[in-house]
């Protein structure tokens, strides 16, 4: 399973690479995302500083979706899901490869949008280790999410509008856990930070485990 | 007899629900602390009690069945589908019960509540999957995928239950399936709300019939169409 875990997210990121889909496209609509609260909440420090942990954890979410699009894309031709499935890959290591690549591309992602509420809304974090623990679950928690909704919303024309519809409120408990350890992350200290941290694991732990389990009986046809 | 008992169960659960309504409004007296608001509590619990537990569940069961291979059978599907459909429904109307009972009470038509959040992510949860109905594919792998979704949107359902518990926010805790099981409404105002239930259960197991009848008929036109289809490309085919 591992093997073909490394073999597949080793493709898909280097199908990423060469594309430069998520350099071009997805990166710079993250950075307009954060502008454009920015933009609505007006120039006010006091106002950015608050709302900056809600803003970066929706321009991240928003973001995934596109990922997620684009992750689900890959898989999307009858040849490559020919091909993988001649090449006797195990579908629980195939979940695991589009997760694990999916994870390095937020987790990019993550660094991107940090630096940019730093930048743009003036935030100073006290709390690194609960802002990298939280941002890495996140990433694990999302792409898992994104990799088992993609499957389920199949290779329709309506994948597009169907995928965020699907995939958000599933995402809504990492968006309230993210915003809460953010929260935390900008108190002295850490707060109760790691409580909510918690909750971020729990839910990677779990959307992973059902990807595991239930990815190749979305794969069948 | 099966037919006899679908046509009963319809003027059944609607002379059930007029009873409901009229001991709501008239035979029950209003509450010490409420007054006359606490009528609502004939309709709203009721209403939640079928869209979370007997709709949802219903759903998450009849996905279940479908998934283990020795009882999957597109009857499950169906089923789950009109579950949903109906459910969803219900989430609606007990989302609007519950905001005409918040207005004067806590002063709002919404609030940020745990139990009003969940239950409004619950809704939407399985309007995504009613939407994963609507997209076009092989009828197995449609049912499937659709299996899978109401699997995960019933996570939520715990959540809605056990979130006046776990937060504390400000809708009340139960008042019937409370966790010592010692309910807090007595008298004629019990009654009335136990009559609900039933009424509501009833109205939603009917709801749910026609509609598992309306996609089997739907189903066997699709067949009767494609055959038809088939025989007139056929019969083109033929030199007369």
């Amino acid at each position: 399973m591992w093997r073909d875990a490394w073999l597949v997210a080793g493709r898909d990121l280097r199908i990423e690479a060469r594309s430069r889909v998520a350099l071009w496209q997805v990166l710079p609509f993250a950075i307009l995302v954060l502008f454009l609260f920015a933009f609505s909440f007006g120039p006010q420090r006091s106002q950015l500083v608050s709302s900056a942990p809600g803003l970066f954890w929706l321009a991240l979410l928003f973001s995934t979706v596109l990922f997620a699009q684009r992750s689900r894309a890959l898989e999307g031709s009858p040849a490559t899901r020919e091909s993988t499935r001649l090449l006797g890959l195990d579908p629980a290591g195939v979940f695991l490869g589009k997760m694990m690549a999916l994870s390095v591309e937020l987790v990019l992602l993550e660094i991107l949008l940090t630096l940019g509420v730093i930048f743009l809304f003036h935030v100073v974090v006290m709390s690194w280790l609960i802002l990298v623990s939280s941002c890495l679950l996140a990433a694990l928690g999302l792409s898992a999410v994104s990799v088992l909704y993609g499957a389920l919303s199949g290779e329709s024309r309506m994948r597009a509008t169907l995928l965020p519809v699907l995939m958000l409120p599933i995402a809504a408990p990492v968006l309230i856990a993210g915003v809460r350890s953010f929260q935390a992350a900008l108190e002295q200290g850490g707060g109760l930070g790691g409580r909510w941290v918690g909750v971020l694991a729990v839910f990677s732990v779990v959307y992973s485990a059902l990807g595991i389990g239930l990815y190749g009986a979305l794969e069948e046809n | 007899m099966r037919q006899r008992l679908y046509k009963a169960l319809g003027p059944v659960a609607f002379v059930l629900v007029l009873l409901t309504v009229w001991l709501g409004l008239f035979v029950t007296p209003p509450d010490v602390d409420q007054g006359e608001l606490v009528r609502l509590v004939y309709i709203h619990p009721a209403l939640a009690w079928v869209a979370l537990y007997v709709a949802f569940g219903m759903a998450a069961l009849c996905s279940v069945l479908y998934l283990w291979p020795r009882t999957r059978s597109m009857v499950f599907d169906y089923l789950a589908a009109a579950a949903v459909e109906v459910g969803v429904v219900f989430t609606i109307l007990t989302l609007i019960t519950g905001s005409i009972w918040g207005r004067p009470t806590w002063g709002v038509w919404w609030t940020w509540d745990a139990r009003l959040t969940s239950t409004a992510l619950l809704g939407v949860l399985f309007l995504g999957y009613l939407a994963l109905r609507r997209v076009p594919a092989d009828p197995h792998v449609r049912a499937r995928r659709c299996a899978v979704a109401a699997l995960f949107a019933a996570v939520d359902v715990p959540i809605v239950h056990f979130s006046v518990l776990w937060w504390q926010t400000l809708h009340q805790g139960a008042t019937v399936l409370n966790s010592n099981l010692t309910p807090t409404i007595h008298g004629s105002m019990a009654w009335t709300l136990l009559l609900s239930f039933v009424a509501f259960t009833l109205v939603f197991v009917w709801m749910v019939i026609a509609r598992y009848r309306i996609e089997v008929i739907r189903v066997a036109g699709q067949d009767v169409a494609l055959e038809a289809a088939i025989a007139s490309r056929r019969a083109e085919g033929v030199p007369s």
